[in-house]
């Protein structure tokens, strides 16, 4: 799967050339799947190396028409939700704290950078073995990958409130409250938010490989069965719905962006 | 200007020093002055002669080393402060900028955004309610601030070199509006400016700082009469208090 470090073009804005935009764009998707067909047709290769679209479509309509897909896919949207839910909500808490207290910045600082080199990915496994094969585990994965880029960027943009918009706030006698609500959220937001586009894509990763590992549903363990029974239509089918997913949230959080972040103009603008 | 009322502003042996890690330094010392009801002041001086530590004092900011600062009533004034750079806040159009104070104080969003409105146009940006600070240019985003700094009618208006970052132009257009403005209004000012013919024009009394650690060295009056126009720089008058200013600046 594709992880977007930045925005493509075409998502950025809806602009009239998104008309345009979508109609290259759905061009460049039928000339893949041609390019894919004539491959399948010119290689003979066997489905359970690679089938065809058109195997690979009714696949997918079996897997729709029995419930499977669904059921899987919801799963895997639940441990992604709850998970991204609870990374944030303690990351925005524990990145606020840490930015406004030098003490337990002192304090909790260290572990913070040394963190940034955990490949969160690679303790999934370890949370299997903790929490067992149910959702418990894999909701605290994605809570856990959402949690670092948060947190840093929650602790950056609260750092980066203008020095004299807080001198402003006071001399306005501003309570404390009045401070977090007019200035802090609104100045640290478009880090936020960045730092939730980061995280939210690459908490489905989080959830699917701990399904991988060691699970009875949801997206990951489709594409387990997939393998085990050289239903190779069913993997590209599973392995589809995750992108559809990981590019709907992603998607979803520009959106945020797009209606939060107006102020800052669009990034065409500023060429 | 009247010597029956009690200044609206004392300022009693204030001293300054900051702490930069093991030394310390000073940047005001020992600075006597007052400041009636209603006057203009300003505040002229080399940079580092701690005239904008004066207005943070002032807007309790900074805490004072020693001395004291007494207010009219007793009590901290209600404050409007204008920084060098607008400090706008990039997320709220103009009209929202400008009703900020208002909304601080719990005044109700509607009454706050009709008192906004009115102050929009006071300041001459009709048009531009719903702007991003990001489009406007300096002049037009220092007139937010200074609407801004008015809104929630002060008792104390602290202006620290609101200008300086303006053209040569819009700078002169400015003290004018300025002029205009307190005039309508006539609240106590202390403003700093670098410029001696700003200074001149706007302000009652001049106080000259001495390079840091910072004391009054000159308090003078400007006696010319009000109401002020641009032709009053080309007068002997104003050249003599010109000179003379320049001459304390050193
Ligand atoms: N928060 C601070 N910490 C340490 N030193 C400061 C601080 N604020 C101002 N100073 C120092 O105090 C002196 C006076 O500064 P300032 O009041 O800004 O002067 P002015 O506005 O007249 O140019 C300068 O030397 C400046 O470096
Ligand atoms: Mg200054």
């Amino acid at each position: 799967m594709i992880t977007l470090a930045k925005p493509l073009p075409w998502m950025k804005k809806f602009r009239p050339r998104w008309l345009t935009q979508g109609v290259w764009t759905v061009l460049s998707l039928l000339l893949a799947v041609g390019v894919w067909e004539g491959i399948v047709r010119l290689a003979h290769l066997p489905p359970f190396i690679l089938p065809s679209p058109g195997q690979v479509g009714r696949r997918l309509g079996l897997a729709i028409a029995d419930g499977s897909l669904a059921r899987h896919t919801l799963t895997t949207l639940q441990e992604v939700g709850i998970g991204l839910l609870i990374g944030v909500v303690l990351a925005t808490f524990l990145g606020y704290l840490l930015a406004r207290s030098p003490l337990l910045e002192r304090l909790i600082g260290p572990y913070l950078v040394a963190s940034q080199a955990i490949p969160t990915v690679a303790i999934a496994p370890l949370l299997v073995i903790w929490f067992g094969p149910g959702m418990l585990s894999k909701v605290l994965i994605c809570a856990l990958i959402v949690f670092f880029p948060v947190l840093v960027n929650t602790v950056v943009g609260v750092r980066a409130v203008p020095r004299d918009l807080r001198a402003l706030m006071h001399t306005l006698r501003a309570t404390r409250w009045q401070t977090l609500r007019y200035l802090e959220i609104p100045a640290s937001l478009p880090l936020f938010l960045g730092g939730l586009r980061i995280g939210a894509t690459l908490s489905v990763i989080g959830a699917v490989v701990g399904e991988l590992v060691g699970s009875n549903r949801g997206l990951g363990f489709l594409i387990n069965v997939g393998r085990g029974q050289y239903d190779t239509a069913l993997v590209f089918v599973a392995t589809f719905t995750l992108m559809t997913l990981a590019l709907v949230l992603y998607g979803l959080v520009l959106l945020l962006e797009w209606r939060l972040l107006r102020w800052q103009g669009s990034p065409r603008d500023h060429h | 200007m009247s010597v029956a009322t009690a200044p609206a502003l004392d300022v009693v042996h204030l001293s300054v020093n900051f702490e930069n890690g093991s030394s310390e330094l000073q940047a005001l010392e020992d600075v006597t002055f007052q400041v009636w009801p209603q006057e203009f002041v300003c505040l002229l001086g080399p940079s580092g002669s701690g005239k904008s530590t004066l207005l943070r004092v002032l807007a309790g900011l900074v805490p004072p080393t020693q001395g004291e600062i007494r207010f009219a009533g007793g009590q901290p004034p209600r404050i409007g402060y204008v920084f060098q750079q607008a400090n706008l806040m990039p997320w709220r159009t103009v009209l929202e900028n400008i009703m900020l104070p208002l909304e601080l104080q719990g005044v109700p969003p509607e009454e706050a955004r009709r008192q906004a409105q009115a102050w929009v146009e006071r300041v001459g940006l009709s048009g531009f309610e719903s702007a991003w600070p990001r489009d406007l240019s300096g002049g037009m985003a220092q007139r937010v601030a200074m609407a801004r700094a008015l809104i929630h009618d002060p008792d104390l208006l602290l202006l620290d070199e609101p200008f300086g970052a303006l053209d040569a132009l819009t700078r002169e257009r400015m003290g004018s509006e300025l002029l205009a403005l307190w005039q309508a209004q006539r609240k106590t000012v202390l403003m700093v400016t670098h410029s001696i013919s700003e200074a001149l024009l706007l302000a009652d009394r001049v106080l000259v700082f001495s390079p840091r650690p910072g004391r009054v060295s000159l308090d003078m009056p400007v006696p010319l009469p009000r109401p002020r126009s641009d032709e009053l720089r080309y007068t002997l008058d104003f050249i003599h208090l010109a000179r003379e200013l320049r001459q304390a600046i050193g």
